[in-house]
């Protein structure tokens, strides 16, 4: 069993949600993110989405966008990222990391290494923001074979063939987000949520996590009543780039915010 | 190439020339483009929509664009006779409208009251904001905060169209920064918006698209020299950035094996700098802005900062069909640099009285070059895709003028 499955099932049993925070590895330099990963597990987070810094991140706010500069101007490299799993792992070794991005970094390296070198480091799966199923013919099958999963992205404007498919080439869990938009944008309807999860669960046995949106205890509560997973990014992230001047703060910094969200969803 | 190949039949279904192109969004945006090719499908069919078309081109273009013989430039050349296909004659001064008529045909079609683009030297937001004021639309155009301060004429000129031009102060401040912030737009506004893409470039069905409605050059292009010397030109010559004035003129030739064609990048500082932007000719392929093409990367897939002295071709890809064309050798791709480019544009203003804009006049390089390798009975037509009236401010400053 993969840890991501093992750790919806554990959640299950305990009748609790996944709580699954986004940052951008490398940001604001290098040496905060592996500390900071298990600061956020202390805090309660289940499952943790590490983002590749991309110079064009196309999908994302100005939040993630300047964690991205932060992140590169930092020099972290595709193989940084690998290594900061890596040594997550040496001390974690039950946390799934999910590595969140874009494809063109995956296709310079080309699909069979990278998925071999994400595998080596102890990353449970990938999730690139564009590319839809469509397009991932070629590399999910490099991915599986190394024991990845593949996760993808269901939007509001997804139709219900659609999500068929999604749900076919879709490994792990789901992600549905929650509005139209980039992330850190906008405040989403959670009665509108709910009923895309309920149609999404008639197309998929995957469990779904719900992003963009979620910024703060009480919309992550909200969440985690339709939802299976509550995903969390630009809150953090914004808390990051607050505290980029003093990097040592940053992980209880993070943690805090986080710790009031698990509160919430669990009570 | 040895075997034939039915370029008519490209894009295939799923929007792929070979390896290149397709559709590389964020899942929110899937929905508005397989929208978008089922329109265009059915509608590129209609006979109604063609005559809209074909008729904006007419009465609002001023379309056919002439062929004009350059004589004199020849002459001074000595080689191949050269001539020019005379985009720039066209109404907002570039090719860049015949795209932007069709697509605002589109957005009125799919009833969407608010219109977006992204633009680099200005050419193309201002004939976007040229068909939303005609049209009545609401324009609303990204330009990166770097092209912003080099081409102002035209950021007025869009302002006094009614447009509301956003410079973009993210990445590298130039067109590519301009494309992901409209992307950004589009998919926050996907329910009433109408993203008009400049170039052969961005998710499918755009490449397809633009492509289309740009082959007026191409088809004109073909009648004209036919009508004229009762043959088909030796060899085509446009620059390519994105790649629109060069898939709309070579198009409709690609089955003439005996047409040789050529696209001509912006080579910068010279290719050996690495300031340039010349992704076909130093690049390797990649996925950006929704396609898989040629672009100019680092070895961990981070988009490289390009250079050039004209914005129009400041961009790091390329249309994904160049790419497809470049690998089976049917277009050769080749670069000139901004001094050879800049040295065309004074010499072509001052034998023809024609001033060509920057990016054309990475042709009008070439096209010498060329010249002199052909035969005086030989003949090339060089698209002279905007004019160079945008320019005046950058070469002056380069005289050290500054108005």
């Amino acid at each position: 069993m993969s840890r991501i499955e093992a750790c919806f099932e554990q959640l299950a049993q305990q009748g609790r949600k996944a709580l699954i925070p986004f940052v951008t590895a490398g940001d604001p330099e290098p040496s905060v993110t592996v500390p900071l990963m298990h600061a956020m597990v202390e805090a309660g987070a289940d499952i943790i989405e590490l983002g590749m810094p991309f110079s064009d991140p196309m999908a994302d706010g100005p939040v993630i966008q300047l964690a991205c500069e932060r992140s590169l101007k930092a020099g972290t490299s595709v193989s940084a990222v690998f290594d900061m799993v890596a040594e997550f792992r040496r001390d974690d070794d039950h946390t799934p990391v999910v590595l969140m991005g874009y494809l063109n970094p995956v296709e310079a390296r080309g699909y069979e290494a990278f998925a071999a070198a994400a595998a080596q480091a102890g990353v449970d799966g990938v999730l690139l923001v564009d590319l839809p199923p469509e397009e991932a013919e070629e590399l999910c099958p490099y991915f599986h074979d190394q024991g990845l999963d593949t996760v993808f992205l269901l939007a509001p404007t997804t139709s219900e063939a659609r999500m068929d498919k999604i749900a076919r080439a879709g490994t792990g869990y789901l992600y549905y987000v929650s509005l139209k938009g980039v992330t850190g944008s906008g405040a989403l309807d959670v009665d509108e949520v709910a009923a895309r999860v309920e149609t999404i669960r008639k197309h998929a046995g995957l469990p779904v996590g719900v992003g963009f949106g979620i910024k703060d205890a009480p919309s992550a509560r909200a969440v985690s009543r339709v939802a299976d997973g509550v995903v969390v990014g630009s809150a953090l992230v914004q808390r990051i780039a607050d505290h980029a001047h003093e990097p040592a703060r940053i992980p209880e910094q993070v943690a805090e915010l986080l710790a009031q969200m698990r509160a919430a969803m669990d009570a | 190439m040895s075997e034939k190949v039915d370029y008519s039949a490209f894009p295939d279904a799923r929007g792929h020339f070979g390896a290149y192109g397709g559709r590389f969004v964020s899942e929110t945006l899937v929905a508005a483009l397989e929208e978008l090719d089922a329109m265009y499908r059915r509608l590129r069919d209609d006979p109604k929509f063609r005559a809209d078309f074909d008729r904006d081109l007419a009465d609002y273009v001023g379309r056919p664009s002439p062929l004009y013989l350059a004589e004199r430039w020849s002459e001074r050349v000595g080689g191949a006779r050269l001539w020019l296909k005379r985009e720039d004659l066209n109404h907002t001064g570039a090719h860049k409208v015949n795209n932007t008529i069709g697509q605002a045909l589109l957005a009125h079609h799919m009833g969407k009251p608010r219109v977006i683009a992204e633009t680099g030297a200005g050419q193309h937001g201002v004939a976007t904001a040229t068909v939303a004021a005609r049209l009545g639309l609401k324009c609303q155009v990204y330009m990166g905060a770097d092209d912003v301060a080099r081409q102002k004429v035209n950021c007025y000129r869009m302002s006094l169209l009614g447009a509301e031009v956003i410079p973009v102060t993210s990445g590298s401040r130039t067109l590519k920064d301009a494309m992901n912030e409209a992307m950004r737009d589009w998919v926050t506004n996907v329910d009433d918006t109408f993203y008009i893409i400049g170039t052969v470039a961005g998710p499918h069905p755009y490449p397809m698209l633009v492509r289309d409605f740009q082959s007026v050059i191409g088809r004109e292009a073909r009648e004209q020299m036919l009508a004229r010397e009762g043959r088909l030109p030796d060899a085509l010559v446009a620059c390519v950035g994105g790649g629109s004035n060069a898939i709309g003129l070579f198009h409709p030739f690609l089955d003439d094996s005996e047409v040789a064609m050529y696209g001509v990048e912006a080579g910068g500082e010279g290719i050996e700098t690495g300031r340039h932007a010349a992704p076909l000719s130093a690049g390797r392929p990649g996925v950006l802005h929704g396609n898989r093409t040629y672009l100019m990367e680092n070895d961990d897939g981070q988009i490289a900062a390009t250079h050039s002295v004209s914005a129009g071709l400041d961009y790091p890809g390329v249309g994904p069909e160049h790419s497809w064309l470049k690998d089976s050798g049917r277009v050769e791709y080749v670069s000139v640099t901004d001094s050879e480019a800049l040295d065309a544009f004074r010499r072509l203003t001052r034998v023809e009285g024609i001033m060509p804009a920057l990016e054309s006049a990475h042709a009008i390089a070439y096209a010498e070059k060329l010249a002199r390798r052909m035969k005086p009975e030989q003949n090339i037509v060089v698209n002279l895709s905007g004019r160079g009236d945008k320019d005046i401010e950058t070469v002056a400053a380069l005289d050290g003028l500054h108005f």
